[in-house]
């Protein structure tokens, strides 16, 4: 901290003016991505406020308590919360430097963000093909929308899953392989918190009388 | 009609969607003009380019470069070029106002007028106001952290190229198809498929879905910049003013961005699918749509002036050789602005119903921000007072603004009392109020800005006569078109009205419509000075780095500065750090300069951002085949972006000292 050149340059001193050696700035890539989470999360927030104003306009159609199955949805639930158990195995074997076992636990991730999809496709299909279509009613509108805006975030996610895959087989885990795989892991989990909400607020008591 | 035919209908419309050669507007003498002068422009731009050789360059230093002030440059650009747009578009309503009474039907027809006046709006906000006011931060905000670039360079290559190419969307619909015909908001059911069945309204969302995305990535980007990149020993006390406004106003960008894409998106689900969230029937609630989007539009204004506020912070204390009075009063009203322009959004529609509680909740919240924007009024008067005042251009523009202002924000308390906006609600005095505010604020403030930092960006100044001729007659101008607008918004004209039968009602358009050219007269005086400036700009030259007495970091360095910005990183001790390196003596260093890291251009931001633009066109146009090719190409280009693992190079050492001793030489030639 004592290197001296010009004038004034002195970096320990309290009337220095510039630094002499090279500045790092901090990373800021995980605030960033924080910054980006919150801002995905407005936007849910505004299908959740969207659902709130529509989510009780069946216009004679199919109310919630009519349409959902609990017990499916609570078995899908169950994929995705131990997909972020597995997400965080991987964050500990990244930790660990174990390349091996990144990629097997991201890929276990991988199969419980799919078979989430799968069933929450399939969900869709049927209710499709029940008629309560997301142009049946406003509250269809709005909980297709809610839903799948969620599912269409946990496809990009596994696609990106896959992408770090690959590249985490590729480079190893250097610097950069490690802060994508932080930055997955926050979306990852971020998806989850949202799931937590769709599951209360439109699963839960939308099966309330 | 034969089976083969049918067949080549449907593969058509996979392939060409709801596009035609009807689209192309033939029928339209204005659009036909405007091509040809566009055809013509376009073509002596690529002669000259050819000519000169510059295409190279443009793609190597500009359109792949992730310079922040490269970058700034070019958001400038964009936004001075889309007000000529807008402008064209504002002299058309005023001309077309100003003849349209009893049988003189004008020679704007409804549907063109409607679009006009919705093109004018989404334009001046979108692609005008937010374009400069990013630039301006863009380019000076990293300056003033003492920041060799933003935190994402690639990231804000890619905010700018997204919000070109959502501005060239709508640009495009002059030429195919047309523009919404809705108001710049596009409320339902009016924009919805029943009522707007034509492409208008999809060029719209399109256009600001694909600029949205920048604008938010570029708020993330800025946010980033300021919490992490600062100079050592600046703290969050000691930042100067405009990059706390920016910080505020980026701020505002990631918390409100997001709600005007996902209301958007939901209008088009509506247009697309057929779902029912806007719409009359099937429980559909128009309401929710003017909720949600002033959620957003509130805040927006919020945005456009916060920045500008800094501006003007700057130049009142340069120019009155002082340090800002009250400087934390600034900080901590800059704060409270941002936090309650989250919390007025409904005194947009008192006249919605929501009854008294609520409309009163909303009208004092506005009447609130009054008080931190009159405590700024005061700190700048202070600032002035027993100053040594310069009245150099930018000056002028900030206390042209001072003035203007104040009035703006006057008639905003007006209309923030329901009673009275049950009155005033979609009437004239409402257009003049918020011209007010955003000419008298946002525009000044941006004039203010270009004069003040052009110095910096290219080495020389700007000519002050020919800026002085801009300032007064846009302030003039302004007056002269928008006093009349207050009047006749008293006289309960509502707006948005191609025709008048009120044949007394004509002297007070036929004023405005003056107003509006003394306006155009401003703006040729600023291309003017813009050319003028280039012409003399040996004479103009700023060798110093440091034209008007600055007191913040970016007058620290050269002008224009180097690629690295600075070549050691400053040391902060002060809230007007240059200032106080100045008071004190400060040397420039001129030896034992290291190899500086910088990120590396690339190309993909643009080819991203202009396959998005394909995607947009698209969708438009229901040419579902091109969109899903696109969208993949899309999701391909940012898969292979990330393989991208080189992204950065050294500057070697050698260079710095070459362009560090230049700076040295020419700062002796000059004592």
């Amino acid at each position: 901290m004592s290197e001296i050149t010009a004038n004034g340059a002195m970096s320990a001193e309290p009337s220095a003016r510039y630094w002499t050696r090279d500045h790092h700035p901090e990373n800021s890539t995980l605030l960033g991505f924080w910054l980006y989470l919150m801002s995905d999360c407005l936007l849910f927030a505004g299908l959740f406020a969207a659902y709130a104003v529509l989510g009780r306009n069946y216009a004679g159609g199919p109310t919630g308590a009519e349409l959902f199955e609990l017990g499916t949805i609570a078995l899908n639930t169950a994929f995705l919360l131990f997909s972020s158990i597995t997400y965080g195995f991987a964050m500990i074997a990244a930790q660990r430097r174990n390349v091996n076992a990144v990629i097997g636990w991201l890929v276990v991730t991988g199969l419980f963000g799919g078979a989430f999809l799968f069933l929450e496709i399939e969900e869709f299909m049927h209710l499709i093909h029940l008629g309560a279509g997301p142009q049946r009613s406003a509250f269809l509108t709005s909980f297709f929308a809610l839903v799948g805006t969620h599912g269409l975030h946990v496809t990009f996610g596994t696609i990106w899953l896959i992408t770090l895959i690959f590249q985490v087989k590729k480079h190893g885990l250097t610097v950069e392989n490690r802060r994508r795989l932080m930055c997955l892991s926050m979306f990852w989990h971020f998806l989850d918190v949202i799931w937590i909400g769709v599951f209360t607020f439109v699963y839960l008591m939308g099966v309330l009388p | 009609m034969t089976m083969s035919d049918t067949n080549l209908n449907t593969s058509t419309s996979l392939i060409m969607g709801k596009l035609s050669w009807a689209a192309i507007p033939l029928h339209e003498p204005i659009l036909i003009g405007t091509f040809a002068g566009v055809a013509l422009g376009g073509i002596l731009f690529l002669a000259l380019m050819f000519k000169f050789q510059l295409w190279g360059t443009l793609w190597r230093n500009w359109i792949t470069s992730i310079d922040h002030k490269r970058i700034g440059i070019m958001y400038m650009v964009l936004g001075i070029i889309m007000l000529l747009r807008g402008f064209a578009d504002a002299i058309m309503m005023r001309a077309q106002q100003a003849m349209a009474f009893g049988d003189n039907p004008g020679f704007l027809p409804p549907h063109h007028f409607d679009q006009v006046f919705t093109a004018h709006g989404t334009i001046m906000i979108f692609f005008v106001a937010m374009p400069l006011v990013t630039g301006l931060m863009n380019y000076v905000v990293p300056l003033q952290i003492g920041a060799r670039d933003v935190a994402f360079p690639f990231l804000n290559n890619f905010s700018f190229w997204m919000t070109t190419f959502g501005a060239m969307l709508t640009m495009a619909s002059l030429f195919i198809g047309e523009f919404a015909k809705t108001g710049w908001l596009a409320f339902p059911p009016l924009s919805g498929i029943m009522a707007s069945p034509d492409v208008g309204v999809d060029y719209y969302i399109w256009s600001l879905q694909v600029a949205g995305v920048g604008t938010t990535l570029s708020g993330v980007n800025l946010i980033a910049t300021i919490v992490k990149m600062r100079a050592p020993g600046m703290d969050l006390m000691k930042m100067p003013v405009f990059t706390w406004t920016s910080l505020c106003t980026n701020a505002l960008i990631v918390a409100t961005f997001p709600i005007l894409t996902v209301t958007l998106a939901m209008l088009s689900l509506d247009r697309m699918v057929g779902t029912n969230f806007f719409t009359n029937d099937l429980g559909g609630n128009p309401m929710l749509y003017v909720n949600l989007i002033w959620i957003w539009g509130h805040p927006e204004v919020y945005i456009l002036v916060l920045p500008v506020f800094g501006v003007f912070s700057e130049i009142v204390s340069t120019f009155s050789s002082k340090r800002l009075f009250g400087y934390t009063s600034m900080v901590y009203a800059t704060v409270v602005i941002t936090i309650l322009s989250y919390l007025v959004w409904l005194h947009h529609f008192f006249t919605m119903g929501s009854g008294a509680s609520v409309n009163s909740f909303f009208g004092i919240t506005t009447m609130i921000i009054s008080i931190p924007t009159g405590a700024k009024i005061f700190n700048w008067l202070f600032t002035m007072y027993k100053g040594r005042i310069r009245f150099e251009v930018p000056m002028l523009w900030t206390i042209g603004f001072m003035l203007t202002f104040v009035i703006g924000g006057m008639t905003g308390v007006m209309l923030a009392v329901p009673p009275a906006d049950f009155v005033l609600h979609n009437s004239l005095f409402l257009i003049a109020h918020f011209h007010n505010v955003i000419i008298g604020g946002v525009v000044f403030g941006l004039f203010a800005g270009i004069n003040f930092w052009f110095p910096k960006a290219f080495g020389y100044k700007l000519d002050a006569f020919w800026g002085k001729v801009s300032f007064w007659c846009w302030l003039v101008g302004f007056w002269v078109a928008f006093t009349p607008l207050y009047v006749m918004g008293f006289m309960g004209v509502t707006r948005r009205m191609n025709h008048f039968d009120d044949p007394s009602l004509q002297k007070w358009f036929i004023i405005a419509a003056i107003g509006a050219l003394i306006i155009a007269a401003g703006i040729g005086a600023f291309l003017v000075q813009l050319y003028v400036s280039f012409m003399n700009r040996e004479k103009l030259r700023d060798v110093t780095g440091d034209p008007w007495g600055g007191r913040t970091l970016e007058w620290a360095t050269s002008s224009p500065p180097p690629d690295y910005n600075f070549a050691f990183t400053p040391v902060v001790h002060d809230s007007d750090s240059w200032a106080d390196m100045k008071e004190n003596n400060y040397q420039r260093p001129k030896s034992g300069f290291v190899a500086i890291h910088m990120p590396k251009n690339t190309e993909m931001g643009f080819i991203i951002a202009a396959i998005s633009f394909v995607v947009g066109f698209a969708l438009i146009w229901h040419m579902w085949l091109l969109a899903g090719l696109s969208f993949v190409a899309m999701m391909v280009a940012i898969i292979v972006h990330t393989f991208n693992y080189k992204r950065d190079y050294y500057i070697p050492a050698e260079e710095v000292v070459r362009t560090e001793e230049a700076h040295t030489r020419l700062l002796e030639r000059h004592v």
